[in-house]
């Protein structure tokens, strides 16, 4: 695998949620009231025993506590970092009820599991060869998961990835202050040391392997190649220079050195988490003045509220209701966004037309979906572009599973996680006719 | 203001809390800032012939986070000279003339007893404790617990000390002995004017698990120590109320272990001890625990209209009875109230494991279990485990059977209810 430079524009971020102490994490570990058929549990995609890891923190057996995440959940590492914890375990935290800070299980579970990586526990090995092989297409969290459990179901497995680098948008689109891209390459080397995990990078699917080649090679398949490219705006000037996609631009700026010192004025389009990370890392790179332009109101966008009342106290400016229909271009380069104002039903108010300025410009207005590049599949259903699966993320096509963005339009790095897991679980039946329980 | 004078066997001190004999009271200087901090009394760290003592000395039980919820200590008596000792008290008392100062002895001979019972009251003590207590080191050279483990060894010197003494003597009794009250009698009948107790409890605080070596470890042995702090109060309360309660014991009570704050020293109070020694609080978070053990048993009885410590001293005691005697007939169960419920289920796997097995999930859904009440013993322990303040009570329940004890039941026949506690439900799965 590619090595990443050294000198990267997301190393000026440092850890918005600070590491625990020893004894921080002793303290809050025992306060956990150690629930029974706790809420957090059934809150967490991967279903981790929270409970029982906390436990394990404050009796003193960390190593015993990661190995309890790790069961559940093999990037368990990566999601201690990235997940909306607010929305899900520490949401649900019973203290909430009684107006108590809930538990802050993100920070116990980073607590574990970075002890794990830092002494090197070795927890798993992959089980004895069967003899089947499973083929994975796309290296991103979905497939890592399911790429871990079929090895230690003792399946022959092979990841396929367009990029050079695994982990997906682990590695190339999570906010810098939540993860950089080395830990998460960190937690793919870790994942790969299970053995026998062929990895096939720089190969697109079906382009330079066709499903017909895939399927005649491997006795299954699991899909986990995520969303396609960044959707871009039509109008005026479209193809000015300083216009990108905000995924696009986050992966450089996480992979890359890039000079931002000439713009003054920043336009992140979109309401969603990619719109208020990009606006939040603009801002981390000291870009004056960022502003998030919305079609919607502050209570229509889907942007978690935690996350843009964050944006807000590190001075994001926005422009509620407004679609840009168009962008100014001054030599080439993009120099302003046009928007007209839209009425509360998301319709555009004629004559309302305006500018903001704008030398940088990204659209955090969606990605493309690829479940299309999966249509020769004999009994496969696509829906929107997206790939229909059962609850064991079995498509219509005997054999072939799939999960994450693909099946879901784009969730967490837990949901890709709980997918591969579930669907490498299922493969495992197909392949042996076991229910490994 | 109530008035929190406190009078134990003669001994007066402004209020009831002394500083028990141990390190927070091992020099004059010491004892002058506790009782500016507010301290009634001190019973200064036990005198002897100065021994020698080892580095480490301490061991502290860590509990959910918090530390020193128990404690242990192999130190020995003071290792001052007697001289410095005695010139120190001498000043405390003329700095301090009503807050009571009571020196703790520990010697051999009665020669010896003799000369530190005329040193301390020459210095100006109130009264004299002996140190029949001390768990480790000292009784291996036949001091200490091993005196007060001998009734007629504890009898014979306490009679010695009162030939030689005009002020008041405590005798310190050690909890590690089968019946406390063998032992506070031998006290009485050697004309002790009162007792003090627990002592130490004989322990071994833990093991260092990468070492090899118990703790506190001196290099790469350690011994046995004195156990104290909050978790042998249960054990204290016990031993000082067994003996205030029984008809033949007449003399006061110094009660001690395990005592933080206002609330642990009026539970012995109202279980008979006239005055309560604090140590181990002290040593955690220093002498200024006292400015709320004063402000707080004093708003206590403001509140309840008690005046004076007399009002409260032993008024539990009454209520202390053998278990033959407790109404059979009493019935309470749990009721969960619903709307401070956080749906932890805490109390329905603790029911079902470790008591009867009467709490349930609702059949009709949602996350606050419900009650069997036909099943519930009323054994408390949901109430226990339940982390929200007030939201599980146990109810009294009229079951239309008038109180009968045991005794009444096997003496008089009298009918006894019917029992509950099913025994019966696995786990439930939850809806």
């Amino acid at each position: 695998m590619s090595k990443l430079p050294e000198d990267r524009t997301e190393n000026v971020f440092i850890d918005f949620k600070k590491p625990y102490t020893t004894s921080q994490a002793l303290a809050e570990a025992n306060r956990c009231l150690y629930c029974y058929d706790a809420p957090c549990i059934t809150a967490c995609p991967t279903s981790i025993d929270i409970p029982k890891f906390i436990r394990r923190i404050a009796n003193d057996n960390v190593r015993g506590s990661a190995q309890t995440i790790f069961e559940s959940n093999i990037l368990g590492m990566s999601c201690a970092r990235v997940c909306p914890v607010e929305t899900l375990c520490v949401g649900s935290c019973v203290y909430n009820e009684m107006d108590i800070p809930p538990i802050q299980i993100g920070k116990l579970q980073r607590f574990s599991t970075d002890r794990a990586f830092e002494k090197g526990w070795d927890y798993f090995e992959a089980g004895p060869d069967t003899g089947k092989k499973v083929a994975l297409i796309g290296g991103g969290p979905a497939s890592l998961s399911a790429a871990h459990r079929l090895r230690r179901f003792g399946h022959q497995v092979t990841i396929y990835e367009r990029d050079e680098l695994l982990g997906g948008l682990n590695t190339t689109g999570v906010a810098p202050y939540k993860m950089k891209a080395d830990a998460s390459l960190t937690e793919v080397e870790w994942i790969l040391s299970i053995g026998g995990i062929e990895v096939k990078t720089g190969v697109e699917v079906p382009k330079d392997i066709s499903w017909e080649e895939l399927r005649a090679e491997y006795d299954a398949i699991f899909v986990g190649f995520g969303l396609g490219k960044d959707s871009y705006l039509k109008g005026d000037n479209a193809e000015a220079s300083g216009i990108y996609g905000a995924v696009d631009y986050i992966a450089k700026m996480k992979l890359e050195q890039l000079d931002v010192s000439s713009v003054k004025h920043a336009v992140v389009v979109g309401g969603g988490n990619t719109a208020i990370d990009a606006v939040r890392e603009l801002l981390g790179v000291d870009i004056q003045n960022v502003t998030m332009v919305y079609r919607g109101g502050e209570h229509q966008m889907s942007g978690y509220v935690h996350e843009w009342a964050e944006a807000k106290k590190e001075n994001a400016q926005v422009s509620w209701r407004s679609q840009p229909v168009g962008f100014v271009e001054t030599d080439g380069a993009v120099s302003g966004l046009h928007c007209k104002k839209m009425d509360e039903h998301k319709k555009i108010i004629e004559g309302s037309d305006f500018e903001i300025p704008a030398d940088l410009v990204l659209l955090a207005i969606g990605q493309g979906k690829q479940g299309d590049l999966m249509s020769g599949l004999p009994g496969l259903e696509i829906e929107w572009g997206k790939v229909v699966v059962d609850e064991h993320g079995a498509t219509g096509c005997p054999g072939v599973y799939a999960g994450g963005d693909c099946i879901n339009g784009g969730k967490e790095v837990v949901n890709a996680t709980a997918d591969g897991d579930v669907a490498a679980q299922a493969i495992h039946t197909f392949l042996t006719g076991e229910n490994n329980g | 203001m109530a008035d929190l004078t406190s009078n134990t066997c003669g001994i007066i001190s402004p209020n009831p809390f002394w500083l028990a004999s141990a390190p927070p009271t091992n020099s004059g200087r010491q004892i002058m800032r506790a009782f500016e901090a507010g301290w009634g009394g001190a019973v200064w760290k036990t005198l002897g012939q100065p021994i020698q003592n080892v580095s480490s000395r301490f061991g502290g039980i860590q509990w959910k986070g918090n530390r020193g919820v128990g404690f242990n200590n192999i130190e020995l008596i003071t290792d001052r000279s007697l001289e410095a000792n005695f010139k120190e008290m001498a000043e405390v008392k003329r700095n301090f003339p009503n807050h009571a100062v009571i020196s703790s002895l520990m010697v051999e001979t009665k020669e010896e007893w003799k000369d530190v019972i005329k040193r301390s009251i020459d210095a100006g003590a109130d009264g004299l404790e002996l140190n029949f207590g001390c768990p480790h080191g000292m009784c291996e050279r036949g001091m200490g617990s091993a005196v007060g483990q001998e009734p007629a060894v504890n009898e014979q010197i306490t009679s010695w000390v009162k030939e030689y003494s005009s002020i008041p003597v405590l005798v310190k009794l050690t909890p590690n002995v089968a019946d406390i009250v063998p032992h506070g009698m031998a006290a009485q009948r050697g004309g002790a004017d009162g007792v003090s107790l627990i002592n130490t409890i004989k322990s071994i605080i833990g093991v260092d698990i990468d070492t090899f070596v118990p703790q506190p470890s001196v290099g790469n042995k350690s011994t046995n120590g004195g156990y104290c702090g909050v978790a042998v109060r249960p054990i204290a309360l016990h031993m000082a109320a067994s003996l205030a309660r029984h008809p033949e014991f007449n003399i006061p009570v110094s009660g001690i272990g395990g005592v933080t704050n206002w609330r642990d020293a009026l539970e012995f109070i109202l279980l008979g001890s006239s005055s309560v020694q604090v140590c181990t609080e002290v040593m955690l978070h220093g002498y200024r625990i006292v400015e709320d053990m004063i402000d707080g048993l004093n708003n206590y009885m403001d509140d309840r209209g008690f005046n004076t410590l007399d009002d409260i001293i032993g008024k539990a005691i009454p209520a202390y009875s053998n278990w033959g005697n407790l109404d059979i007939n009493f019935e309470t169960v749990a009721k969960i109230d619903e709307e401070k419920c956080i749906g932890c289920n805490r109390c329905m796997v603790a029911c079902h494991d470790g008591a009867h097995q009467c709490i349930h999930p609702n059949p009709l859904g949602g996350i606050i279990p419900i009650v069997d009440e036909s099943e519930c013993v009323g054994c408390n322990l949901c109430q226990i485990v339940c982390p929200v303040v007030d939201c599980i009570s146990m109810v009294e329940v009229d079951n239309g059977f008038p109180e009968a004890s045991w005794n009444d039941h096997m003496v008089n026949g009298v009918n006894i209810r019917p029992k509950k506690g099913s025994h019966g439900y696995d786990m439930p799965d939850m809806p």
